[in-house]
Formats: structure tokens, C-alpha cells, sequence
């Protein structure tokens, strides 16, 4: 048993698989320690890009600290005048006649554009549209606008904010304030969801239930087909067609679908996360038991297990000492493989809004379909609100593939490399 | 055709025959047990608000009797054997009084051509990929075989989204969803049929993409498994070419990804569910969605009845073919 361990811990394929899933499991059992709120509740209103939100009444009351960057003014210049604005500047240069080369729309060259725009810009020339592509009203004012957002941003202009009760302060660009010290402030690495709830707190708790659904699933599927197996192939005879058509049966209506209609003949009231998780073990168990059958048929002529017939050993007996330990190492890996499955059928049936009805946890198919019916694909273009769902998807079940072919170099020596 | 042979095709053709009544029993049976009366979601949609109690009971029970819904369970299932056999399969409850055979033909063209092409190209370049990995070897194998295995862990409605954000929304270069511009009819020229190509090359990719990396996974591990095998080793010292050998072994690792082919195209319409929709394209799998929404049983029967054959059939099929090509089958069977 040490020996296979440590074996099984030499491949490399399935190390890297188990440490990837561990960071995943790990991350699901300690996030909640670090972040107590409910997964599920809602901060804001539809989809917020992720970032750090600051109170703005708690930041103005904030202590604030004197600090003067050199780059200051230009960062504040390079938000304040957008690519498209720039693009305005360029055309208008080019019309007036100004030489433009060497001259772009990207940061670096902001300052030879705005010294250029400086020495060309005549308020009179553009009122009096001299200019050919700037005539109409509209685009002399975008220009004047334009003209006046870069004065207004240049000048280290001073606002008044009101502080406290009323009496105005004024603030000056070189005033900064500490995000840690502003009362407010919260940091949405992932954004919110259409619902407003945190997207990373909501995906760590998703990743957990999906978790147990695949580890319930998987379960039911390997005990299914390891009993099914065993039965098929030691008895043999009627057991066996009788079993076989009955695979066949699982077979020939593609689980998928057959998932689908006991979910719905359950009813809505009953679909929680578990019988999502029973349903989807009880249609996957076939493969399995095809497996193992073929492998027990195999062993059940071998001398020991004849042996142990001659001895008076019972079925139960034979099948638990004399089979089982051959095809041990085969069911872990049959397990890992409906645990990856039964992750994804959870995932596939949610996304078609067939899967657990249930309002008190997120699963990581539920949070693909909020995504899905909230438009975060297409209208709300919302990367952050399904984009990491998949990778986590992919990531669980590419851990634990690579897990499963380590596994099979170990035991299959026909594979090794 | 040898005593063997013969006995073995007639336990096949027994277990087809049991497996597929059996099977079309269950699919009369479980959508039926679904919750949900049909024909009180009809009356309440056409019924106008003043009716009076009277005037609904004579509806319900007009369209009872027009689906049959008032017969026994065995009448109905009688109902369901003949409506099968005259091809009809009924009339559908949710699209009355559309007919089940009208809906399912206008879906199940799309799927096939969308999928089979598909199902065949991923398979293809999957084999390609997995024999040259495991043939090379080295660099080729040490980048391929990871980023395979990663690609086939991606769900396949990962892949479609993913797809769909990327050149749907956010380049534009292909359309977000259908199988053709909806304002047009479709009709056999220049543009309906460059847009019916425009519309299908997401779909198509996502399905690609994600056989690929499957089906490159499981060629390697075959490929390098017969390249262990003994008769290799044997054929090397009697000094057979490389060449011939490597055709044999491919064609050996070759076996259980036929296997696999048969498999995924007979069960390619019951796959078509989550592209389908991802994509809104009008196959088979969104109207088998849209029918178990609104409680459709004749149409979700005849959606499972035409996903149950094709998948019998390949799978007796394969069996037939191995008998033939492969002696192990043969060895095994036929004493």
C-alpha cells in the first residue's frame, strides 16, 4: 500500500493534477474564514466590472496625505481625454495643416499632440468654420469642448467639497487619500453578478456545492456499477443478460435525456442539490459497470479464485477477497472520472434551466445560466460573470483527468512511457 | 456463414429486437410521468377571458379528445405504436395542430448537417494529432498531450460561449445566433446560402474544438499501447520497414476510436441539446428543449425515439463490424 502511494506520487502527471485540485479544494475550505459575508448576497444593482469600490462620502472624510507625483498631471490628462478625442485632435492638425508625423493617439506621444493642439488651436478660425470636415455646428462644438476639457484638466484646478456638516474644504490635486483608511471600501476582484453579489465570493461557494454534487454523483455511479459489474460478470448466465439489457436499456437512451425526464417527473419542488446529484449518478453508472464486468470476467476463471471455490468460500467472500483487490485500482480511477462527469452533467442540466431549483446556494451550472438569461454574453458583455466559471469547470476537470491518466500509467505498465 | 457466426447474429438480433421495444415503452412512458397537464396550458393561452366554466370544460375536453389524452394509458400507447408507424407521430400539444413529424423535419436536417460534418472533422484531426504525438513523441508530445488534455476538460458549452463572446459580440465576424438572417426565406441562392455558412461556422468550431482534444488523448494512449505490444518488438528483429509496421499499429489503435465515431454520431442528436441552444440554432435539440419545457409528450416520444434508434442501430451496427474485422471478436464469439 506505501509502495503504491509512493509510486502513484512519482508520476508527474498525477501530481500536478493533485496539487491543482488540492489549491482548488483548499481555497473553497479556507476563502469563508477570510470572507464572511453571505455568498449570496446582493452589494449592488446588475453586472460591476471588477475593481476596488470606494465609498465617495466616506473618501472625502478620509485623512489626506500631501503627496506630489511628476507623472500626476499626465495620467490625469490620459483619462481625461479618451482614444476617440484624440482622434479629433489628429484630424483637425491634419486639416489645419500642422505636421502630424511622428504624432499618434497612443500615451507616450500625448504631450506632442497637446503641444501641437496648443500652438494650432484658434477659437476664432473654428467659430468662424475655416476648417473643411469641421463645418457644421456639431463639430465646431466638439471641438470648442474638447479645447476646454484639456484646459480644465491641465490646470491643477481646485474643487470645494463639503466636508462633514456643511462647510465647504478645499481640495487640491496633490491631496491623497489611503484606501484602507476610507471606511467603505470594497474590492470586487471579480466584479458582481446581474443580482449584485460578489462574483468571487459566489463562485468559491459555487465551486464547494458543485464539489459535493460531483463527489455524490460520483459515489452513487461507482457503487452502482461496481455492484451491477461484479454481479454481471462473476455470476454470470441469466444475471448477466438480465443486468446487460438493462445497461443496454441506459445505453440506448442517452443519459443526457433520460436525466432530463426523471428530473422533470421528480417535480419542482423536490429538485434540490441532492437529488440532482442522485439523478445524475443513477443515469452514469453504466460505463462503469460494462468495465468492471469485462475485467471480472477475466478473473473469474484465474486458479485462485477457483481455489477459493473448491474451499467452500462464499460469493460474497470470493468477490470481496479474491476480485475486488485486482480491479481496486481500476475503480479509483473509474470514481475520479464520475466525479469529473458529474460535475459537468450538474453543469449542462443548469444551463439549460434544468437544474437544481434552489434559491439558498449557487452551484456553478446556476451561475452559467443567471449569466446566460441576464445577457451577460451579448448585451451586458460581462466576461467576469461566467468566463472564470468556465475555467474553474475546465480546471476541476482537468486536474482530474490528469489525476486519472497518472493513475493508469501506475497500474497499466502497457502505458508508461 | 459459419454455425458460430449464425448463432452469434441471432442473439444479437434477439437482444436488438427486446432492447428497442423496451426502449420505445420508456420513451412513451417517462415524459408522460412528467408533472404538468398539457392541455390546460392550451385552453388557458386560447380561451378568451369572459368563458364561462361550461364553455372551458367543453374546451378541455375537445382537445382531450383531440390528442387522445381521454383514452386509457394503453390506448394511448396504441395510438402512439400506429401515429409511429403511419410517420405522423401525432399532433403537437404546445404547436397544435402542427404536426410531430412537421417539427421534428424541419429540426433534424440542421442538426445532422451541423453535427456529422462537425463529429467527422474533430475525429479526424483528434486521430492525426494523438498518432503523430505518440509516433514523435518529444516536443510534440510534451506540448500537444497537455493542452489536449486541457482542451477536452473544457464543457462544451464553455467552448461555445466562449466562441460566441469572441467572434459574435465582440469582433462581429460571425452572427449571434440562428442558422439564417431571420429576414429572409429560405430559398437556393447566393444569399441565403452564404448566410446559412456565416451562421454555421461557430457552431460547427465548438463542436470541432472540443472532439479534438478527446479524441487525441485516447489515439495516444491506444497508439503507444500497440506500439509496446509484443508483435512490434517481433516484427522490429525480423527486420519489417518501419513504415509497414507503423501501419499496422495504427490501424490496430484505430479499433476503439471507430468504436467512438459510431458512438458520438449515433448519439450526436441527443449532444446537439447544448449547442443548439447556446447558439439558438433551430436543430432538433431546441425543439426536444422547447417541447420538455411546455410538457410536448408526442414530441419529446419522438425526439427520444429517433435519439434511441440512432444509437441502437450504430451500436449493432459496430457489433456486426467487429464480428468481421476484428479476430478477437471472432475468437471470442464465434466458439
Amino acid at each position: 500500500m506505501k509502495n503504491t502511494l509512493k509510486n502513484v506520487f512519482h508520476s508527474p502527471r498525477f501530481l500536478v493534477g493533485f496539487i491543482i485540485f488540492m489549491v482548488i479544494l483548499l481555497t473553497v475550505l479556507i476563502y469563508p474564514y477570510f470572507v464572511t459575508r453571505d455568498p449570496l448576497l446582493s452589494l449592488g444593482k446588475g453586472f460591476l466590472a471588477p475593481g476596488t469600490y470606494l465609498s465617495v462620502y466616506d473618501a472625502n472624510n478620509a485623512p489626506t496625505y500631501r503627496m506630489e507625483l511628476p507623472e500626476a498631471a499626465i495620467n490625469r490628462l490620459e483619462s481625461a481625454i479618451p482614444t476617440e478625442d484624440r482622434q479629433v485632435m489628429l484630424d483637425f492638425l491634419k486639416v489645419k495643416g500642422a505636421d502630424v508625423s511622428g504624432v499618434s493617439t497612443a500615451n507616450d506621444s500625448l504631450d506632442d499632440l497637446l503641444a501641437l493642439w496648443k500652438a494650432n488651436y484658434d477659437e476664432a478660425d473654428v467659430k468662424a468654420s475655416k476648417y473643411q470636415g469641421f463645418s457644421t455646428q456639431a463639430q465646431r462644438n466638439k471641438l470648442r469642448r474638447l479645447n476646454t476639457s484639456i484646459l480644465a484638466s491641465e490646470q491643477a484646478s481646485a474643487m470645494s467639497l463639503s466636508k462633514g456638516e456643511g462647510d465647504a474644504v478645499a481640495v487640491s490635486d496633490t491631496d491623497y487619500i489611503k484606501v484602507n483608511e476610507v471606511a467603505n471600501a470594497v474590492s470586487l476582484p471579480l466584479g458582481t453578478d446581474n443580482f449584485g453579489r460578489d462574483t468571487l465570493t459566489e463562485l468559491v461557494k459555487a465551486t464547494g456545492v458543485s464539489l459535493i454534487i460531483g463527489l455524490i454523483a460520483g459515489t452513487v455511479a461507482t457503487l452502482l456499477g461496481l455492484v451491477v459489474g461484479l454481479l454481471a460478470g462473476y455470476v454470470g448466465g441469466i444475471v448477466d443478460d438480465i443486468l446487460m439489457f438493462i445497461a443496454n436499456l441506459f445505453t440506448v437512451i442517452p443519459g443526457f435525456v433520460l436525466l432530463i425526464l426523471i428530473y422533470y417527473s421528480v417535480g419542482q419542488a423536490a429538485r434540490g442539490i441532492t437529488t440532482c446529484a442522485l439523478v445524475i449518478g443513477f443515469t452514469s453508472w453504466v460505463w462503469t459497470a460494462r468495465s468492471v464486468r469485462s475485467q471480472v470476467i477475466s478473473l473469474r476463471n484465474r486458479d485462485h479464485v477457483n481455489l477459493s471455490k473448491l474451499s467452500g468460500h462464499s460469493l460474497f467472500r470470493i468477490v470481496l477477497t479474491d476480485i475486488l483487490p485486482y480491479i481496486a485500482s481500476y475503480v479509483v480511477m473509474a470514481f475520479i472520472l464520475q466525479v469529473s462527469s458529474g460535475i459537468l452533467a450538474e453543469a449542462q442540466l443548469s444551463l439549460l434551466g434544468l437544474g437544481p431549483k434552489t434559491t439558498d446556494v449557487p452551484t456553478l451550472g446556476l451561475m452559467m445560466n443567471w449569466a446566460k438569461l441576464f445577457g451577460a454574453y451579448t448585451s451586458s458583455n460581462a466576461w467576469w460573470a461566467y468566463f472564470p466559471v468556465i475555467g474553474v469547470i475546465a480546471l476541476i476537470s482537468f486536474s482530474l483527468n490528469l489525476m486519472n491518466t497518472g493513475l493508469d500509467q501506475v497500474f497499466n505498465p502497457a502505458l508508461r512511457d | 456463414m459459419s454455425k458460430g457466426m449464425r448463432k452469434y447474429f441471432k442473439k444479437k438480433i434477439f437482444w436488438f429486437i427486446i432492447t428497442f421495444v423496451a426502449a420505445v415503452i420508456l420513451n412513451f412512458l417517462l415524459p408522460r410521468l412528467m408533472p404538468g397537464d398539457p392541455v390546460n396550458a392550451i385552453v388557458g393561452k386560447n380561451v378568451s377571458p369572459g368563458a364561462s366554466p361550461e364553455q372551458v370544460q367543453e374546451q378541455i375536453a375537445f382537445y382531450q379528445h383531440q390528442f387522445g389524452l381521454d383514452k386509457s394509458i394503453f390506448g394511448q400507447f396504441f395510438d402512439f405504436v400506429v401515429n409511429a408507424f403511419k410517420g405522423t407521430f401525432g399532433v403537437s400539444y404546445s404547436q397544435y395542430p402542427r404536426t410531430v413529424a412537421d417539427i421534428i423535419g424541419s429540426g433534424i436536417w440542421w442538426t445532422l448537417a451541423l453535427q456529422i460534418p462537425a463529429i467527422l472533422v474533430g475525429w479526424l484531426l483528434g486521430n492525426l494529432l494523438g498518432a503523430v504525438a505518440a509516433y514523435r513523441r518529444g516536443i510534440w508530445d510534451k506540448v500537444l498531450m497537455p493542452v489536449s488534455l486541457f482542451m477536452s476538460a473544457i464543457p462544451a458549452f464553455g467552448a461555445a460561449v466562449i466562441l460566441l463572446v469572441i467572434f459574435a459580440v465582440n469582433l462581429g465576424w460571425a452572427p449571434v445566433n440562428g442558422a439564417y438572417d431571420p429576414g429572409m426565406i429560405p430559398a437556393f441562392n447566393w444569399n441565403f446560402i452564404s448566410s446559412v455558412i456565416s451562421h454555421y461556422q461557430l457552431p460547427f468550431w465548438s463542436i470541432v474544438l472540443i472532439s479534438i482534444g478527446g479524441q487525441a488523448v485516447g489515439m495516444r494512449s491506444m497508439s503507444i499501447y500497440e506500439l509496446n505490444a509484443d508483435y512490434v518488438k517481433y516484427s522490429r528483429f525480423l527486420g519489417i520497414k518501419d513504415g509497414k509496421i507503423v501501419r499496422y499499429v495504427f490501424r490496430n489503435a484505430m479499433l476503439p476510436q471507430v468504436t467512438g465515431l459510431a458512438m458520438s454520431i449515433g448519439s450526436s442528436v441527443g449532444g446537439a441539446l447544448v449547442a443548439e441552444t447556446i447558439f439558438s440554432y433551430p436543430g432538433l435539440g431546441t425543439a426536444m428543449y422547447n417541447a420538455i419545457v411546455s410538457s410536448d409528450y408526442p414530441v419529446i416520444s419522438a425526439c427520444t425515439l429517433i435519439i434511441t434508434l440512432m444509437v441502437l442501430i450504430a451500436s449493432f451496427m459496430l457489433d456486426i463490424i467487429y464480428a468481421f474485422i476484428d479476430p478477437r471478436v471472432k475468437a471470442a464469439q464465434f466458439d
